[in-house]
């Protein structure tokens, strides 16, 4: 029998070099805890990291790890996981890395449905590089490259990978430890890809960007916290509901007490509602907002071939298997 | 009957559209011959459009081969026959022929309105520029149609058995037995019978065309000698075929699987296809969303215990130069193939050349040196590749092979190696655990020799340790921004690719003595014609000789000294001159550059004369006439 591992069993000897306050301590805290509460063995569990802050993640996590270029994470991780189908492949990217540089690669890493679990440290800003905007920072955000505000359309995660025919996005906030760590536990579960944007706070660059609905006072006014096959409700009491307006095609907010009926339970297999829901402002929908179970990339990759990667037949026959004359 | 004219070797030229089928005409002429024990080459020239307009001189493909006792090395300078399906077809080949070439022409595609695409005012058979050449006119198209019409096929699909009907005329002509292509032609088209009739009934028609037809005292037959090629068993290879074959043997012979991952670029794609067959061998083919993430993926196959290998052509490899800089920093193996092409950009994408050389020793940000080796025929491809894997596996370190275009779609004979002649491949085996040290430093404990770390893969208990492109200390395998040892990590992977010449065999000459007064060195695929006109030069001149490079990154330790012994260096080179700087560079040598970049092979000729010109003239007491076919 292995040993039951704890969270600092999955803790390295390196000294975490992040700035002081950022976001990503407590999500290194929640993954660590979950890898333990998973019983996930430390031997098949591999963390793969294009570049960004985020990116340092591997270097501290008592796993395997690779720190490799920018934005090409999910494409190292696919070969990887073809190459051993039985790791658990973490990767994990930023708005620039994952959805800049690396845009393609997460694009077709989400399409073929590649068994990596892929975590998106969403904090709408360039922090490794020190400042300038990314491609999810809001219009007008004033940066050492945008002096005036930006100008370009921010993306939005959840559009890109539904767009992108992910078959798993969930959402979570950095510091929120139960949903964070439930989403974990999902996405792990998942067969296929499975896309987690975490809203994550650069203290140094874009402090509180997200505070609008991550803040504890706020939390219940601003947050949709989904459960599959539970009511859509919200606010302190639960008291407010969503409703789909077939009038408009939109989800709007109702009072759930008055017409309970109306509220819609969550699905997490209707995509139409998980568009609606990606979109949705006030409230944020957090947790697993959209899942299609499948067959992953690899599992379809490898039954399609008779014996898998090994050998069933020799290279002296193959050298043979064509028109063949003796020279005497 | 006409009386047969004996032969060493010809050359024979198909040109067509490129929907006239002349490639899959050629291959299975040469298939046959080849099963009579000929020795043979053969280069395919694709035009650059998939379906180029029909009739145009830039739509025209053909498919050049050269028959006959061995060593056959080139596709041969001048044809002596020419098949020729339409007026574009001539006009593009009739430059290259030897005088007196036979042609045979299909009469009826010399329509105004062809003639007219071709580019041509008048009929070129009346104007008299054919005379030189002993022009045999047939009316292919009807009398193929004609042959095929019990089929009730439609007047185009008819129309395509026409390659099966001049490639029963050559049979008839090289008096090869039909048998094998009859065979062929029953399991290709086993499924749709009507087809299969329909080409087996082209080819027995054009068969009896030269065997009955009244001018049949004008078609000449050629009964060329048999090779005398070493004893063993033997097959046709191209290239492509030859490396992916090869990648799967060295699969075998480490005992590793194997993935290939690619993108779609001409010429390379051609491995891609075959190797995506190979499945039974312990081969994987992952087709990636860019040529990015295709190195990415073969990085990440290595990372995980599989031997990782990517394949491009020049501009695809540029896009992968990160990604090989990470290979290089995490110490992981890997290999590269690039099929080259002719540039800059897009280039000449089917046009061959070898003017990736300085990409592959120099294009890297970066001191990041890689191991670079270059085949030189098709059945070499198997060699190199299985050398590739062996180097990649051994220094763990990415590793380029370079190939061509030409080299990927041309084929030869190849005496089948047996696997049992050939090393194993050591893979450096993962430590037991180490109580006394931290996997990290396991991970990146290299060996003397090689500098080659052990292969350590997600998976294995107690080995797990943190891999990545920042620098890392040279002892505990942790990040370091230290000066003095990003100087040691510099050192020691200049170390490593230097260390990779100790392992190699020393170089030897292809032809001529270890000293004199030129010595010819060349490196791909222009090995064929440099061999034989090599060998021509040596009939006046016994002090010139010839080397061939497998090795160029980095050089054998002994090529230095062999370049010593002679007093004049000549490199010919399908680019402007890049292994001539290496050698400069590397051996501070002074070669003399003879460089060609028309996308086409060197000829023989012109190699010759390059040599004749610095070297001095022959005094002849008579002249004595070169017998045709004599050494091509
Ligand atoms: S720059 Fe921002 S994202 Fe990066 S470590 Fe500092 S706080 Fe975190």
């Amino acid at each position: 029998m292995s040993t039951v591992l704890s969270a600092k069993d999955f803790a390295t000897s390196q000294e975490v070099r992040w700035c002081p306050g950022c976001g990503d301590y407590a999500i290194l805290k929640t993954m660590t805890k979950t890898l333990a509460e998973l019983g996930a063995r430390p031997e098949s569990t591999a963390f793969i990291s294009g570049i960004g802050c985020a990116s340092r993640f591997p270097y501290y996590v008592e796993t395997y790890g690779f720190h490799t270029i920018h934005g090409r994470a999910p494409a190292i991780a696919t070969g990887l996981k073809l190459a051993n189908p039985d790791i658990d492949v973490w990767v994990v990217t930023g708005d620039g890395d994952g959805l800049s540089i690396g845009g393609n690669h997460l694009l077709h890493a989400l399409r073929r449905n590649v068994g990596l679990k892929i975590l998106l440290f969403n904090n709408e800003i360039y922090g490794l590089t020190k400042g300038q905007y990314s491609p999810t920072s809001r219009r007008g955000t004033r940066s050492p490259s945008s002096p005036g505000g930006s100008v370009d359309a921010p993306l939005s995660p959840g559009e890109f990978a539904l767009g992108a025919g992910a078959k798993f996005f969930a959402r979570a906030i950095d510091t929120d430890k139960a949903g964070l760590g439930d989403v974990l536990k999902e996405a792990h579960a998942f067969e296929g890809a499975a896309l987690v944007e975490i809203f994550q706070n650069c203290i140094v660059y874009n402090e509180d960007v997200f505070a609008d609905f991550t803040d504890r006072k706020n939390a219940a006014e601003k947050q949709l916290r989904l459960k599959h096959g539970k009511p859509m409700l919200f606010g302190a009491d639960n008291e407010k509901g969503i409703r789909f307006n077939p009038d408009d095609f939109s989800l709007e907010v109702i009072d759930a007490r008055s017409v309970p009926e109306q509220v819609l339970r969550h699905d997490e297999r209707n995509k139409v509602v998980a568009h609606l829901l990606v979109e949705l402002a006030k409230p944020v929908a957090l947790g697993v907002i959209y899942k299609c179970p499948g067959d992953s990339f690899e599992k379809s990759w490898y039954a399609a071939r008779k014996s898998g990667l090994k050998r069933s037949s020799s290279v002296a026959d193959a050298l043979r298997s064509t028109n063949t004359w003796t020279v005497t | 009957m006409s009386d047969q004219i004996s032969m060493d070797s010809i050359v024979v030229r198909l040109a067509g559209d490129s929907g006239d089928g002349v490639q899959l005409m050629g291959s299975q002429f040469i298939a046959s011959t080849a099963l009579s024990g000929k020795d043979f080459a053969t280069f395919p020239d694709f035009p650059a459009e998939i379906r180029a307009p029909v009739g145009t001189t830039f739509g025209v493909s053909a498919y050049q081969m050269n028959i006959g006792v061995s060593p056959i090395t080139t596709a041969g300078d001048a044809p002596d026959v020419l098949v020729a399906f339409n007026p574009a077809a001539l006009k593009v080949s009739l430059p290259l022929l030897s005088s007196g070439a036979l042609l045979i022409v299909n009469n009826d595609s010399f329509t105004a309105r062809n003639l007219t695409k071709a580019g041509y005012a008048e009929d070129p058979r009346d104007t008299g520029e054919l005379d030189s050449y002993q022009l045999v006119p047939a009316d292919i198209g009807r009398l193929n149609l004609e042959a095929v019409k019990p089929f009730g096929l439609s007047k185009s699909d008819g129309g395509r058995c026409k390659n099966f009907w001049a490639l029963g005329l050559l049979m008839w002509m090289f008096d090869c037995d039909l048998l094998p292509i009859e065979d062929w032609i029953r399991q290709k088209f086993a499924r749709k019978e009507v087809v299969r009739d329909a080409n087996l009934a082209a080819l027995h028609s054009g068969h009896a065309f030269g065997e009955t037809a009244e001018l049949s005292e004008a078609i000449p037959r050629f009964k060329i000698r048999t090779a005398d090629l070493p004893a063993g068993e033997y097959r046709g290879i191209t290239g492509a075929e030859a490396l992916s074959l090869g990648l799967a043997a060295a699969g075998e012979l480490a005992d590793r699987p194997v993935l290939f991952c690619s993108y779609p670029i001409t010429p390379a794609s051609p491995l891609l296809h075959r190797l995506s067959r190979l499945g039974e061998l312990g081969v994987g083919t992952f087709q990636a969303e860019d040529e990015i993430a295709a190195i990415c993926a073969a990085i990440g196959a290595s990372y995980g215990g599989v031997i990782g290998v990517t394949s491009s052509s020049g501009p695809g490899i540029a896009l992968k130069t990160e990604a090989m800089g990470l290979a290089v920093n995490a110490e992981l193996p890997l290999v590269i193939v690039n099929s080259q092409r002719g540039g800059p950009s897009t280039g000449l994408p089917t046009k061959t050349e070898q003017s990736d050389l300085y990409q592959a020793v120099y294009g890297r940000n970066a001191d990041t040196p890689i191991p670079v080796i270059a085949a030189r025929s098709p059945g070499d491809c198997f060699f190199v590749a299985i050398e590739a894997v062996r180097i990649a596996l051994r220094h763990m370190t990415p590793v380029l092979l370079l190939s061509d275009g030409y080299l990927s779609n041309a084929a030869e004979p190849w005496r089948i190696p047996d696997m049992d002649d050939i090393e194993p491949i050591e893979v450096n085996a993962a430590p037991g655990p180490d109580d006394t040290r931290d996997a990290q430093s396991l991970a990146f404990e290299r060996n003397a020799e090689t500098q080659g770390r052990p292969w350590i893969t997600p998976g294995m208990p107690e080995l797990m340790h943190r891999l990545g492109g920042l620098e890392k200390d040279i002892d505990t395998g942790h990040i370091s921004y230290d000066a003095a040892n990003h100087q040691r990590m510099t050192d020691m992977r200049a170390a490593k690719v230097e260390s990779v010449a100790r392992f190699i065999p020393p170089q030897t000459m292809e032809l001529g003595p270890q000293e004199g007064e030129l010595l010819v060195i060349g490196w791909g695929s222009t090995y064929g014609s440099i061999f034989q006109a090599v060998r021509k030069i040596r009939k006046t001149h016994s002090d010139v000789s010839y080397t061939h490079l497998r090795h160029l990154f980095p050089l054998p330790e002994n090529l230095g000294g062999l370049l010593g012994n002679f007093n004049q260096l000549l490199v010919p080179e399908m680019n402007m001159g890049q292994l001539s700087t290496v050698l400069r560079d590397q051996l501070g040598a002074d070669p003399t550059p003879f460089c060609k970049v028309t996308g086409q092979p060197f000829l023989i000729s012109e190699l010759a004369e390059k040599m004749e010109s610095m070297l001095p003239p022959v005094v002849v007491a008579a002249c004595k006439p070169v017998a045709k076919g004599e050494a091509r």
